[in-house]
């Protein structure tokens, strides 16, 4: 099953929420949609399902134009951040009823629930009701639901955002598995960088109603085509500053200057933004051609595996993240080292350049 | 401020108690000293809110005591206590400023209008939210509005500690990032006794001194965030603490050393004669593919962008790996090598050596 909006535009009240997109999602992918609160997932996700109708743009579904089709027509299922199910039912008939609805024969409907219940580990609660349930088992009933009818499109809108991180961990680690031998598009909706990173697959990254850029996750990440991509895709905050380069020496001001190197050479003359990611800005002189910088501490986070160096240089707050202990006392000076051979250069449009 | 002891606390919902499940919390002895950052870490269920409920006076312990500074205060209803309290979601008056907001716990306790507007416009220049002292609250963004919460929680001065119910859980992650290190820098400012509750192992390490890891119903470990990353006292810490956590591994033991599928593993502790389920307990930071070592097989390689994270397959058992990025990994014949001063002996899930004691 494949999936493509083609030019969708969804306003409301004359207010735009969802700026043109254009999107193929391949059969058997697992797409992430990347953004913030607001950044338009969940507009995207109501149309993709046809629970909303665009302003304008056409969807297809496998080939087929089903643009203003009713979401009961369409093979849809979708999860929510916060888990719903039928309080009154037990697990077994919560995850039962897409198949009761869609007429299933009784013993097959036993299988699959069966087969579902398995897979989520919730197999010892089939005759519980939802509220006997912990937060985490509530959801993967929810999961199960939802996935235990071959359905086409599958949308999960931040599912495990109401869990333990530790849970969420279990079932980030589930999930890719679940779909591995469905042809169906799976599209996964987080605020997390992380979370996108570790799911893998494809990433849409979103801002303000906007798809900024999509592709394989691993690429993007590595690849960001513009500065609002990299913003998105970047957890700490990514760093930037507005750098000069002239001749061979690119300069951030007048002590914070280096000689450009690599495919840094190519950039022509002329002012850029560089963001540079804050685990390649570290306490530690990791590489002799890192870049000095000296900055005043604003907090230092310490989690025993690694440290987060909040830090004040050249007028903008910046992020150093290194493994290993480093204490800094608030307000101390603090000399870090930038790899500027791992930054972004972005021309005045945001564009990356290199 | 005030130092918080909790003595031979035990706490059941029950009226009459029988099993160790019917208990919410087990056994409690902690101190936590005057001026302090404290972490309350713990998956749902734990006992953590429960903790904090008794501590607050929202509820009675049915054993043990709460003292402040040495003073019993069990039976002491919340508002005499003089305790702060910041919740998961942002309580704000929409209808009123947040100078207004800042200034409810202020103006509902008689303080007079001059110090009110003194100690509002201290907090709101540690908030960052001076510039919007005359806005309405209702108008602002979630991290706004749980500013605001933050704000009201730090505005009363002499409070007896200020609690912290997962403050950060419906904010998104990059405002998070700053809102964690903005609380950790109001502490070192202001040096109250903090505690703060959370399952986000991220947020606990980083803002405190001291966590204290809960696992149903009982305190596994206290410790700094580098004693619980790099010594975990249970396998329960060791497993919580990092992601993904610590591998722990079946291991037998032949004349006190550990061994995993006939070979011999170096450990930095030992164990003299194992009563009960002995494992070996390793973080995935601290192994390494070699030449030599314990034969494993590589079943999926995830980005994480910073590093790679390899999970193996070794006889059955699920072992990960926190590679470096462009570190090789062997399509065949993987071998795994352990860091000796970071692999240890754990029997019935507790650290060898170190008994049971917290």
């Amino acid at each position: 099953m494949s999936l493509e909006l083609k030019q969708i535009v969804k306003a409301v009240d004359g207010e735009t929420h969802i700026y043109p997109v254009d999107l193929v999602l391949e059969p058997g992918s697992f797409n992430n949609l990347l953004g913030t609160t607001l950044a338009g997932k969940t507009s995207l996700m109501q149309l993709m399902a046809g629970l909303e109708v665009p302003t304008s743009g056409e969807i297809w579904f496998n080939g087929k134009n089903v643009t203003g089709v009713a979401v009961q027509k369409r093979n849809v299922s979708m999860v929510y951040q916060q888990f719903i199910n039928y309080p009154m039912m037990s697990v077994y008939e919560n995850i039962a009823s897409p198949l009761r609805v869609a007429r299933y024969p009784e013993a097959e409907i036993k299988k699959r629930v069966g087969d579902m219940a398995e897979v989520l580990r919730i197999s010892e609660m089939l005759d519980r009701r939802p509220n006997e349930l912990s937060g985490g088992q509530q959801q993967r009933t929810a999961m199960a639901r939802a996935l235990v009818k071959e359905s086409d499109l599958i949308l999960l809108d931040e599912p495990l955002a109401n869990l333990d991180f530790k849970l969420r961990e279990e079932l980030r680690d589930e999930l890719p598995r679940l779909f591995a031998k469905r042809d169906c598009v799976v599209v996964y909706a987080t605020t997390e960088p992380t979370e996108a990173l570790l799911l893998g697959g494809y990433t849409a990254a979103m801002s303000e109603g906007k798809i900024v850029q999509f592709g394989a996750t691993g690429k993007i990440y590595r690849r960001p085509n513009s500065l609002q991509s990299a913003k998105v895709f970047s957890e700490p905050p990514i760093n930037t500053a507005m750098v000069k380069k002239i001749g061979p020496q690119i300069a951030i001001n007048k002590n914070v200057q280096w000689k450009a190197r690599g495919k840094a050479k190519k950039l022509a003359d002329g002012d850029y933004m560089m963001a540079i990611r804050p685990h390649h800005v570290t306490p530690e002189r990791l590489d002799d051609k890192a870049v000095e910088i000296e900055g005043i501490v604003e907090v230092a986070e310490l989690s025993g595996s690694e440290s987060i160096i909040h830090f004040d240089a050249f007028g903008q707050k910046w992020v150093s993240q290194s493994h290993g202990v480093h204490p800094f006392s608030n307000g101390a000076t603090a000399h870090l080292f930038a790899d500027v051979s791992e930054a972004f250069y972005f021309d005045a449009n945001n564009q990356l350049v290199i | 401020m005030a130092k918080i002891t909790l003595s031979n606390l035990r706490h059941s919902y029950m009226p009459d108690p029988k099993n160790p499940e019917d208990w919410a919390l087990k056994q409690l002895d902690v101190d936590w000293e005057d001026g302090g950052a404290y972490a309350l870490l713990g998956p749902s269920g734990c006992g953590k809110t429960t903790l904090l409920n008794i501590i607050s006076g929202l509820l009675t312990p049915s054993h043990g005591k709460v003292l402040f500074d040495g003073k019993d205060v069990t039976a002491l209803p919340p508002d005499q206590r003089h305790i702060a309290q910041v919740f998961q979601f942002p309580v704000v008056y929409d209808t009123m400023t947040v100078y207004d907001n800042l200034a409810f716990p202020l103006r509902n306790r008689g303080v007079n209008e001059r110090e009110v507007d003194i100690r509002v416009r201290e907090i709101a220049e540690m908030t960052d939210l001076t510039p919007m002292l005359q806005n309405r609250a209702s108008g602002l963004t979630a991290d706004g509005k749980q500013k605001i919460s933050l704000g009201r929680g730090l505005v009363r001065e002499n409070v007896n500690a200020i609690l912290f119910d997962e403050p950060l859980t419906v904010i998104d992650p990059h405002l998070k990032f700053l809102l964690r290190a903005k609380l950790k820098e109001l502490h070192q400012r202001i040096n109250n006794t903090m505690i703060y509750v959370t399952h986000d192992q991220t947020e606990a390490l980083t803002f405190a001194d001291q966590v204290v890891v809960m696992n149903m119903g009982e305190v596994v470990q206290i410790g700094t965030p580098i004693e619980l990353f790099e010594k975990p006292k249970h396998t329960f810490v060791g497993h919580f603490i990092g992601s993904p956590g610590m591998n722990v591994i079946p291991c037998e033991i032949e004349n006190g050393v550990a061994m995993i599928g006939g070979r011999k593993i170096k450990t930095a502790n030992k164990v003299d004669k194992p009563k009960g389920k002995t494992e070996i307990g390793i973080r995935p930071e601290f192994i390494n593919f070699a030449a030599k070592g314990i034969a494993t097989k590589v079943v999926k390689v995830t980005d994480a962008g910073r590093f790679d994270i390899v999970q193996t397959n070794c006889e059955g058992q699920r072992v990960n790996l926190i590679l470096a990025k462009g570190a090789g990994i062997p399509s065949e014949n993987a071998k795994l090598a352990f860091d000796p001063a970071n692999t240890r002996i754990y029997v019935d899930g507790w650290l060898s050596g170190e008994g049971q004691q917290i």
